[in-house]
């Protein structure tokens, strides 16, 4: 057995996991990917004395199946031939992966810096002699946006290379966020005392506009480690606050898109309305992007009748409302439908392809949901609907918003239902099991936020691996605006509104 | 046309008419009051993810803090309370550090005094440039948000504008991260000579979380000093605003 298969609640023993060549590794990756249809979820490296161990894990979208082995470098190996040239998802990772550990895949057709980290191994030079391609000739120019943006955003650097107003190249260079947050929250587990070794805290600050998303994925690795079932109520409320964020910021999301266009007016009404669902977070547990709720076993704050009622109260009014402005600022205005429509194509090879996730891939037909594959929490019980649509231009990334919108705002109403008065977390005591790797996942609005912790022979923990939906699809961006109009680049941004911090770390 | 009118009906009227007196509703978390009952079991201290709360006497540092609550959940002798109250700027690092003797009502008072010189250059029009250098993307969101409609601080002639060369000042957000120190320090340099600096979020003020990691550079804040300090994790707008409001003398 080459592959450990195994399920994603649960916990693996590190001497479990297969061992293989690279030569075997190649082939089985290459047809698994290719030809058996499986997403590869992560790709990172673990240091253990002098060698790296490399760890893979795939999943098989059909039968919520996880398949995760490993390869061993010793300290004299640095090099390995690439994957990306069969396996282009791979790209990012693999550079990733050179960066953390020093060693180079040979013959990857861009290996570029990922973050420019101080305690990278390869890092050389500085962020602002990042190696960008260059085009020449006639009527060509280029135009280099960034890090510091003109509306109140992340910082990222692009750089168009354009024909006329044409878009013949886009070049995103990102790492300007680069805090080291996954040695931060290693560092703060294992030198605080045994009486609180869990910080949803530092999660949540993974990217602020999914905080419950990746507090909710920290929590659930903490709790597979140590085997601990939360309350049903406390998974009620991570669903409920998980699908109120996925809401707030698809509906803020269709703001800066009109905006984006000039219509201020529809762009005002949808971010009043945003402000309405956070502002119902903030009655749940005191914070406007869900922070501070989610703790190891379970949530902070419980909901009772009364605020119950309110947040009823509130989704019927936005719900209600967004139903009657949809079609009068999008689907009936001629003049929005014509920069949103055919703007920005991925198409569904393309998609699959660069294995892009979330919204963005599943507007372009590629069906992938963690919620209805690997189902967990809530989601196990009552599923949530998985959206599809086909076209991938702008128009589908923004209509798909509105519709899991709309299921977001039932799914809340389904689950208000069921919420019973009731404990809400379970005191989580105890240290980390020696040797293992825990893995979970759920999908945020961006798309897959994926955790995975490893902990060394002592029970400390020595990896943890964060990856952001962002990650998957930045490159996704950079296609999307291909043969576009350089005018057309704010609108294709919104419309995959990516994280640059959850990116850089 | 007849569409924007109806949009225009549905909208209906949305902005906060007072933005001095409206309130925060619980269970909002900030400012801290602390009961003079500490037993020294020091589980505040131990439990903070950001080393604000320090015991004996209990002090906790609201440019540290990320306002999780986590101290005032464990505290056996109930001795931490986050109230709703949310103007918590201060216009220097040491007032931000709360004791046990500090009142709200004094610290509200005194927390930021309004400078002459700003009020005179900047107190009818303050454009602001922000500058994220590693920052969640939450405080940015709450900086956009006080330009919504909803608190709409451009009536006090406060905005946000799109170049740091037409700006009177920068508002930092994020722990400052080294890969940004230098469009950092570019953009302040851009910004007109009697500029200020707003330091937004415990990130920024301090590091926060972050504080202690090696991917950091402050240097930045070693050499200019933030006239404004905005604690919160994130910065509610209200907060922001009313900081802001009094830094300029406003009533």
């Amino acid at each position: 057995m080459n592959w450990k298969r195994f399920n994603c609640s649960a916990l693996i023993k590190t001497h479990d996991i297969p061992v293989v060549t690279m030569e075997d590794l190649r082939i089985e990756l290459t047809a698994k990917v290719r030809i058996e249809d499986k997403r590869v979820l992560a790709f990172f490296g673990v240091k253990r004395g002098d060698s790296n161990i490399l760890y893979i894990i795939l999943g098989d979208d059909t039968i919520s199946r996880l398949f995760i082995t490993s390869v061993e470098f010793d300290k004299d190996t640095r090099s390995y031939r690439s994957f990306t040239p069969d396996v282009p998802s791979l790209q990012l990772f693999e550079r990733e992966f050179f960066e953390e550990t020093g060693i180079e895949p040979e013959g990857h057709p861009w290996l570029k810096p990922v973050r420019y980290g101080k305690e990278q191994i390869t890092r050389t030079g500085l962020i602002e002699q990042y190696p960008f391609y260059s085009m020449d000739g006639d009527e060509i120019h280029e135009v280099a946006v960034g890090p510091v943006h003109a509306g109140v955003i992340e910082p990222g650097h692009f750089r168009f290379m354009c024909h006329g107003e044409n878009v013949y190249h886009l070049e995103i260079q990102l790492g300007y966020q680069h805090r080291g947050i996954e040695r931060v929250l290693i560092d703060k587990t294992n030198s605080f005392s045994e009486k609180s070794i869990f910080f949803p805290q530092i999660a949540e600050k993974i990217a602020g506009d999914s905080a419950v998303a990746h507090a909710s994925v920290y929590a659930s690795v903490m709790e597979i480690l140590t085997k601990t079932e939360i309350p049903h109520n406390a998974m009620i409320i991570r669903a409920i606050c998980l699908e109120l964020e996925r809401a707030a910021v698809h509906i803020g999301d269709l703001a800066a898109i009109l905006n984006d266009i000039g219509f201020l007016m529809g762009s005002s009404t949808f971010g009043a309305l945003r402000t309405l669902i956070i502002n119902t977070s903030l009655l749940i547990c005191g914070s406007r992007f869900g922070m501070g709720l989610i703790r190891a076993g379970g949530v902070n704050f419980g909901i009772t009748p009364d605020l119950s009622a309110q947040i009823l109260g509130n989704i019927n009014t936005v719900q209600k409302k967004i139903e009657k402005l949809i079609p009068l600022t999008m689907l009936e205005q001629p003049s929005v439908l014509t920069r949103l429509e055919g703007t920005g194509i991925v198409d569904k090879d393309t998609a699959r392809l660069i294995g892009m996730v979330g919204p963005a891939a599943r507007a372009s037909g590629v069906p992938i949901d963690i919620r209805t594959d690997y189902p967990s929490g809530m989601y196990r019980h009552y599923p949530a609907r998985k959206i599809v649509l086909e076209k991938g231009d702008v128009f589908a990334r923004s209509y798909i918003r509105y519709i899991e919108m709309m299921h977001s705002f039932n799914y809340i109403r389904e689950q208000l239902d069921i919420i019973q008065n009731g404990e809400v977390f379970t005191r989580v005591t105890g240290k980390l099991p020696a040797d293992a790797l825990a893995l979970s996942m759920t999908e945020g609005w961006r798309g897959e936020v994926i955790h995975v912790a490893v902990t060394d022979d002592n029970g400390k923990l020595i990896r943890y691996k964060i990856k952001d939906p962002s990650f998957n699809n930045w490159y996704g961006l950079a296609l999307a605006v291909r043969d576009n109009g350089i005018s057309d680049f704010p609108l294709c941004n919104k419309s995959f509104n990516l994280s640059y911090c959850g990116h850089d770390l | 046309m007849i569409n924007l009118v109806r949009t225009r009906i549905i909208q209906g009227r949305q902005y906060i008419k007072d933005l001095r007196k409206a309130e925060i509703k619980p269970p909002f978390r900030g400012f801290p009051f602390i009961k003079n009952n500490c037993g020294g079991c020091a589980l505040c201290e131990d439990s903070c993810p950001s080393g604000a709360v320090k015991i004996s006497p209990v002090k906790i540092d609201l440019g540290r803090c990320t306002f999780c609550g986590e101290c005032q959940r464990l505290c056996p002798d109930h001795g931490i309370d986050f109230s709703v109250l949310h103007k918590i700027s201060a216009d220097t690092r040491e007032k931000l550090v709360i004791s046990m003797e500090t009142g709200y009502q004094e610290y509200n008072k005194t927390a930021v005094e309004a400078r002459k010189e700003i009020r005179k250059l900047f107190g009818r029009s303050l454009k602001l440039r922000s500058v994220s250098a590693g920052g969640c993307s939450a405080c940015e969101m709450e900086l956009n948000a006080c330009s919504n409609v909803n608190f709409d601080m451009g009536r006090f002639g406060i905005e946000i504008v799109a170049s740091p060369k037409h700006a009177d000042g920068i508002i930092i957000t994020g722990p400052l991260t080294e890969n940004m120190a230098k469009a950092l320090y570019d953009s302040y340099l851009c910004t007109t000579p009697h500029r200020i600096i707003i330091a937004m979020g415990s990130c920024a003020i301090s590091g926060g979380i972050f504080d202690g990691s090696s991917e950091l550079n402050r240097e930045f804040l070693n050499e200019f000093k933030p006239d404004l300090y905005i604690p919160g994790c994130p910065v509610h707008p209200l907060t922001f605003i009313n900081g802001v409001l009094d830094l300029l003398g406003k009533k």
